[in-house]
């Protein structure tokens, strides 16, 4: 493995684990980080080939109405933009996964969310996305990210997030 | 007279005889919109040697447990006893017993060798002054003692409704630690009742909806252990475990077996659709058996084996339709309002237990194969996925709390609806099902 390769998949790493501390502790991480205004720190999410950049600024997920996977205008935007970054950013791959809210069976739930991963990856490769760089998984009501029993987590629960890798050879 | 008991107890080693057609008084039909719960007496188990002391009334204890725990039965406490149980073999006094109103008495009498233990039990009807059925002979071993208690307490149950008897089984399910967004599953197993709680695998990834062969010897479940959801077949006595094969990028999960042991029916989602297969575990030669661009899973066969039923949104929303077991026409049997899932057949044959959603609520219902006399047994935020007693008559379910700080436990209740009461896990749990009677 080459340095640089090892190098991006370290960079890589380092990313998603800040953005899960941004995601928890927002302003933590955003607060007191304005000394470098303007430059770009590789990796950092004002680096447009970061997976923060991604993440944040492009946005990671979508999101769906109950027992739906159907993609609403707003969601094709994001994927839009998934699409165009990933066209961008050709070393890196994805996997899709879907989610479901709690209100419903675990099989059910489980098979609604691999629909959900599918309309996305289908979108993306619609728009022009290599379909061996996409591949997808259903966590089902498996993997909550909001814990209230309202609509207001649910909306929330009921996602399709790109999570991307490096790692694509060739 | 000791010479003729001990004669009744040969050749009866760990079998338990058919019922006895009496109608006397000491009947339960269990189908009977009841109830006043049958009293019942029993006392501590005769010890063979004062070693044997602890034993037989640790014994009394789980057999009295088994018994009030149906809610058919109420245990008349030992301090109303006029008099005890000294003797195994001694005339019983039924007046003693008549006078603090315990219509069965149950007396048993304990002995241990080694590592090997063994209990005789006889059951008599007090308002008839007769035995009812004879004496029974278990042998063991020590550690196994409350297998003991169990099989008595089936015996005695069985001997009084007419019912097969549920109490000498296990249940597997998923021990859940951890906060919702941050949830920590693992595989266990259990007795019926809580008891002797064992792990199955680790907590390292998700592991969902364990369920057991028709012998009890092996558990089929889906784990993420490879990233995405797979099926895995573990050997309960050996606790180990190998991953059924499977088509690349694909998922599986939902799986059940067949009757005969040896073929799983589950559910395969390729391309974001979601469908019904069979596979032979020894080949691994997968049979598709539906094919519906709509979501077909939690398939779930008739004990004969000749039909499946399972969940479907082909007509808009989640319905429950059977289908034969080769495949084919389905015919849907879910019609009332709200959403169907998570069908199962009672090992009777005679009914299909389901969770419903209805306005905002989760139920588990019990309906005839055909879709007909649906009844909901229960009420909830969450209650999801019905597991059958052995004997058919109850019913063992998650449910789930609401909000933040939402656990998940499990529940039993019987198919009437009454003695709805929770189970005992350490930690929270989900996704239990039950196993056959144990040998």
């Amino acid at each position: 493995m080459s340095i640089l390769k090892k190098t991006l998949m370290i960079g890589a790493m380092v990313a998603i684990s800040a953005c899960t501390n941004a995601g928890r502790f927002g302003d933590d991480a955003y607060g007191s980080g304005g000394a470098g205004s303007g430059a770009i720190v590789p990796g950092s999410a004002n680096d447009p080939t970061s997976t923060a950049y991604f993440n944040q600024t492009v946005g990671d997920r979508v999101l769906f109405l109950v027992d739906q996977s159907n993609l609403s205008p707003e969601a094709q935007l994001v994927l839009d933009g998934q699409a165009k970054w990933l066209m961008t950013n050709a070393d890196y791959v994805a996997v899709i996964e879907g989610h479901a809210d709690e209100q419903g069976t675990r099989e059910y739930n489980l098979a609604l969310g691999a629909r959900r991963a599918n309309a996305a990856r289908e979108y993306l490769i619609s728009r022009g996305v290599a379909p061996n760089r996409l591949k997808t998984i259903s966590y089902g009501k498996e993997r909550p990210i909001e814990i209230c029993s309202e609509e207001a987590c649910y909306a929330k629960n009921r996602r399709a997030v790109t999570v991307l890798s490096a790692g694509l050879t060739g | 007279m000791k010479r003729f008991l001990l004669s009744l107890f040969v050749g009866l080693s760990c079998v338990t005889t058919p019922v006895l057609a009496q109608n006397g008084p000491l009947r339960i039909e269990i189908t009977d919109g009841v109830i006043e719960p049958l009293p019942f007496a029993v006392p501590n188990l005769v010890p063979a040697t004062p070693g044997d002391v602890q034993i037989g009334a640790d014994l009394a204890r789980v057999i009295s447990a088994d018994l009030s725990g149906t809610g058919l039965f109420r245990e008349v406490p030992s301090s109303a006893y006029i008099s005890g149980i000294n003797d195994f073999n001694a005339p019983v006094q039924y007046a003693d017993w008549k006078a603090v109103n315990a219509q069965a008495l149950v007396t048993g009498a304990v002995s241990t060798s080694g590592d090997t233990l063994t209990v005789q039990f006889r059951l008599y009807d007090v308002f008839s002054n007769a035995e009812l059925g004879n004496g029974l002979q278990f042998t063991g071993s020590v550690q196994g003692w409350r297998r003991m208690a169990h099989k008595v307490a089936d015996a005695v149950y069985s001997r009084i409704t007419g019912e097969g008897g549920y109490f000498d089984s296990r249940v597997t399910f998923v021990s859940e630690s951890g906060p919702k967004d941050q949830r920590a599953k693992r595989l266990a197993i259990m007795d019926y009742d809580g008891a002797n709680v064992q792990y199955l695998t680790d907590s390292s990834s998700i592991v969902l909806a364990p369920r057991f062969s028709p012998s009890g010897d092996r558990v089929l479940y889906t784990s993420y252990e490879t990233g995405a959801p797979r099926i895995y077949v573990l050997d309960v006595g050996q606790v180990q475990r190998r991953v059924l094969e499977q088509k690349e990028g694909t998922m599986s999960f939902a799986p059940r077996f067949a009757p005969n042991g040896h073929t799983v029916v589950f559910s395969l989602t390729e391309g974001g659709n979601t469908d019904i297969y069979t596979m032979e575990i020894a080949s691994g030669e997968i049979v598709r058996r539906t094919s519906a661009p709509s979501i077909e899973t939690a398939p779930s066969y008739s004990p004969d084996g000749s039909q499946i039923v399972f969940e479907s949104d082909r007509s808009g929303t989640q319905q429950l339709y059977v289908m034969p077991a080769s495949g084919g026409e389905a015919t849907r049997i879910s019609f009332g309002q709200g959403r169907y899932g998570t069908p199962v057949w009672s090992p009777r044959g005679d009914m299909i237990a389901f969770t419903k959603q209805s306005k905002g609520r989760f139920h588990i219902g019990v309906m005839r194969t055909d879709g007909s006399e649906e009844r909901l047994l229960t009420a909830s935020f969450l209650d999801e996925g019905p597991t059958w007693a052995p004997n058919g008559r109850v019913i063992m379910f998650a449910r789930e709390t609401q909000g933040a700080q939402g656990r998940s436990g499990l529940y039993s209740v019987d198919i009437s609806g009454r003695n709805l009461k929770p189970i005992p896990t350490p930690d929270g749990a989900s996704d239990p099902a039950w196993s056959p009677l144990q040998d």
